[in-house]
């Protein structure tokens, strides 16, 4: 699996990261090296193996649906690039 | 009044108790090391007048014989952890000047315990490095130098701003994370002890999150008793992280002092890697003898994936750190550059937000995650994650613990390694398999190299079990008897 320029744009787009054209291919090259490296998982025989979901073994607990924290409107705002009149102000993004 | 910066956490609590000198007194001192040692850049953020307010609290409390654990002692806070009021920002351009209106769990509990907080560390961009190159804030420098030499030293990552506090005596001691040895690396590269505990055993609310699956908090501390007294503030479950776990906290102070006599000690013959400087090796040796020593009884082992554990650990820490870093959009905090629609705003904002390592990491997670190849390798990493765990377990019927050097190498000096990302990563080799496992890893100074450099000794022990990574880390402290220091240059 060897990833070119093309699928550099695509995934940048997919990770909203905005790539220069001509970074296009350094990056693709540097994401080759790293996968090469990683391709080495391909020796290890994981026939029948459950993937690994949590480090330790433990059962989640339940809690009472219950409200727990809420009206702090100012709060949540208060680090936000924009807002105006408690509300986030951001791009158009329906047209 | 002798120098109160050189004492342990330990003695400065018990000085505070029986108050040989006050916390503001102690405080001030601190303080006042901070603004000459500017030049390490250890600091992010001091906060001097929040220091002083929470000694002179301390004080009160102390002068009427009440008081937590830690009650007056000053230290520092790796800038990942949410602190409120205080400007939080993992080392990234991207949060601006965000300011956290609440409190991570783990400072919540160490101010409760009544600790004092100095200021905000510096570290790599979102936990993601091993010498602190990554800093959107610049570089820490080491206060660690080779013999003869001047030139400037990573202390290493990603809580190397920590790392170089503590060993500079900015601060009694200080809070790091390890997602793949960020605690353990930096304590190993200046001659300093770090935990990082069982995951789980630490809250990660208010922490801001690198890999979920991996990260943990803990403390970088003077001495083994330290690491314990820090740990045991900072430990216990947390309704707001349902990954927190529900057991009780030892007392990890008395187990620092434990008898290992009867212990079995396993030392993984898969550690023992090609190019390892000889005196690494030797230093290992050593080790061993001092645990016979104390009355272990040492047994070889084999973790035969030891070998997959870095490649598996690129793919499922990018993978984690691309989906939690796609909250940061420039819309509710943080910094917004504008461009002329809501996709290219994104774009723009993470471009010049991130830094390059942050944008390389979360390239290679979106693309391990993507369509068509999440099969191929992340699954297939969570596959030979489950293979290392078992590795664990198979060692575990033949051994208590196992000891292994922290790392493959000393500090190495800035930009000396930093071209290189997969040379870089190998600094994790020996530690990033605790994480992927969730185990408990010690990092133990225990001799200075060629150059007269630190170098560490680490003990793994089985998942909640810190009590025998602190008894075996006490009898290394003990035998090893480090008492070297960074001359002071800076």
């Amino acid at each position: 699996m060897s990833v070119d320029a093309e699928n550099v744009r695509k995934i940048a787009r997919l990770a909203r990261l905005e790539v220069a054209e001509e970074r296009l291919k350094p990056l693709a090259k540097e994401l080759n090296d790293l996968l090469g490296w990683i391709e080495q998982l391909n020796e290890v025989d994981v026939d029948g193996v459950e993937p690994m979901t949590s480090a330790v073994e433990t059962q989640i607990h339940l809690r009472a649906d219950e409200v727990t924290d809420g009206n702090i409107r100012d709060q949540v705002l208060a680090n936000a690039p924009k807002s105006e009149e408690g509300f986030f102000v951001v791009p158009k993004a329906v047209e | 009044m002798s120098d109160l910066t050189k004492l342990s956490l330990s003695q400065a609590v018990l000085g505070l108790q029986e108050k040989e000198f006050s916390s503001r007194e102690i405080t001030q001192a601190h303080l006042d090391t901070m603004e000459q040692a500017r030049g390490l850049n250890a600091y992010l953020t001091e906060t001097p007048d929040k220091a002083l307010k929470m000694a002179d609290a301390s004080d009160a409390k102390l002068a009427k014989g009440e008081g937590g654990a830690l009650e007056g002692a000053p230290i520092g806070i790796k800038d990942l952890f949410c602190v409120d009021g205080v400007k939080t920002c993992a080392g990234s351009k991207i949060l601006g000047e965000f300011t956290p209106p609440y409190e991570s769990t783990v400072t919540a509990k160490l101010w409760d315990d009544g600790a004092v907080m100095l200021g905000k560390l510096n570290m790599d961009e979102f936990a993601m490095g091993s010498s602190n190159e990554n800093s959107a804030f610049g570089n820490v420098i080491s206060p660690w130098q080779r013999e003869g030499s001047n030139v400037a030293m990573v202390p290493g990552g990603s809580s190397g701003g920590s790392a170089s506090a503590v060993a500079a005596d900015l601060c009694l001691a200080a809070t790091g994370t390890d997602t793949g040895g960020s605690i353990r690396q930096p304590a190993a590269f200046t001659g300093l002890v770090g935990i990082k505990p069982t995951y789980g055993r630490c809250s990660r609310y208010g922490i801001v999150a690198f890999a979920s699956s991996l990260d943990q908090a803990g403390p970088i501390t003077k001495t083994v008793e330290d690491a314990a007294l820090m740990l045991g503030s900072m430990s216990g479950f947390d309704e707001k992280d349902s990954t927190s776990l529900r057991r009780d906290v030892p007392d990890f102070v008395s187990a620092c002092t434990k008898s290992l006599k009867g212990m079995r000690i396993g030392i993984p013959k898969e550690y023992r890697m090609d190019g390892m400087p000889e005196e690494i090796e030797k230093l290992w040796q050593q080790g061993t003898q001092w645990l016979r020593d104390a009355g272990c009884e040492i047994v070889d082992v084999s973790l035969p994936h030891t070998k997959y554990a870095l490649p598996a650990y690129y793919i499922v820490a990018p993978a984690e750190a691309s989906s939690n870093l796609a909250r940061y959009d420039g819309m509710r905090y943080g910094v917004r550059v504008e461009a002329q629609d809501l996709n290219s705003t994104y774009e723009r904002t993470r471009a010049q937000g991130f830094g390059e390592e942050v944008r390389r990491r979360i390239m290679i997670g979106t693309y391990v995650l993507s369509a068509g190849f999440y099969d191929a390798y992340y699954i297939r990493a969570q596959k030979v994650r489950a293979r290392i765990a078992e590795d664990f377990r198979n060692a575990w019927e033949k051994c208590d613990a196992l000891l292994t050097p922290t790392t493959p190498s000393a500090a190495f000096g800035i930009g000396e390694v930093s071209d290189d990302p997969v040379q870089m990563y190998l600094n994790d080799v020996f530690t990033v398999t605790a994480n992927l496992a969730g185990l408990p890893g010690i990092s133990i100074p225990a001799a200075l190299d060629h150059q007269g450099l630190p170098l560490g000794l680490q003990v793994i022990g089985k998942a909640l079990d810190e009590e025998t990574c602190f008894a075996v880390g006490g009898a290394l402290e003990r035998a090893a008897d480090f008492t070297a220091k960074a001359k002071k240059w800076w």
